[in-house]
């Protein structure tokens, strides 16, 4: 069996292309037993999204300004 | 010339979004940004014989970008402030301290109250920026480039002069610290709050 750092090096990568058809098995597999995995995925999937609101935010706020 | 015939100023236009972020990070100033953006645009129109259709299109632009950002830091003596992107460091074996020999997560991620109440939160964003600048200079550099301007993975590695398999390792570990900075510095910290809210 895969390690949680082995998953979640795939869990990064799969945000970033299409992970192998074996890969995303053993991703899926691992994920429906482990919290902590899963955690990483979604805070990971959160982290894009607020990384983005913050360059919105900060394009906007420098729009302001000039 | 085909090249130059394949670049409309539609195909220009089209790129000027992800242009103006990466030139906006860079100079933090929206109306400096704007500037070097349309010079930008304006010398890949006048040089489109120089586009060979190879590297990409964005990757062409993103290279002449850079050279007016490089001038504008130049004219305006301003280099001492000028983001030093291509300090290397290399952070190895750090990401061990994140799991123990077994493979299996050290502490680890835990669960996140209400995540998406905390992007309404200005206190939030400051922690998240505090979290951003912690990052070592090139994690940052390849973090931003990714996921602040929207380039593809391949782009951030042609970009970032980086190999896949580097690329790979420099996201997960940005992504392993912003996690757990804004894990200490926020989510733990709130979470007594908003169970009173």
């Amino acid at each position: 069996m895969r390690s949680c750092r082995n998953i979640s090096a795939l869990v990064s990568q799969g945000m970033d292309k299409k992970l192998s058809l074996r890969e995303r098995f053993a991703v899926r597999m691992h994920l429906m037993m482990c919290t902590r995995c899963r955690n990483f995925q979604s805070q990971s999937r959160f982290i894009r999204k607020a990384a983005r609101r913050y360059v919105d935010a900060l394009q906007s706020r420098l729009d302001n300004k000039s | 010339m085909t090249a130059s015939l394949l670049l409309t100023e539609q195909t220009l236009a089209a790129q000027r979004p992800v242009l103006f972020r990466y030139a906006l990070l860079q100079l933090r100033d929206s109306a400096l940004a704007d500037d070097a953006v349309q010079e930008t645009l304006l010398a890949a129109w006048q040089s489109a014989a120089g586009f060979e259709g190879k590297a990409g299109l964005r990757t062409w632009l993103i290279g002449i970008l850079k050279h007016k950002i490089a001038d504008h830091w130049r004219r305006s003596a301003r280099e001492a402030v000028a983001p030093d992107v291509d300090r290397a460091d290399d952070g190895e074996a750090e990401e061990d301290d994140y799991f123990i020999s077994s493979g299996h997560w050290n502490g680890g991620p835990k669960a996140w109250a209400d995540p998406e109440a905390a992007l309404k939160q200005q206190e939030f964003w400051a922690i998240y920026e505090v979290c951003q600048n912690n990052l070592p200079p090139k994690m940052a550099n390849v973090f931003m480039l990714r996921e602040l301007v929207g380039l593809d993975a391949d782009e951030v590695c042609r970009e970032a002069e980086l190999s896949e398999a580097n690329y790979w390792v420099i996201m997960h570990r940005a992504r392993l610290r912003l996690r757990e900075c804004l894990e200490i510095r926020w989510f733990n910290n709130t979470l007594q709050d908003k169970r009173h809210a």
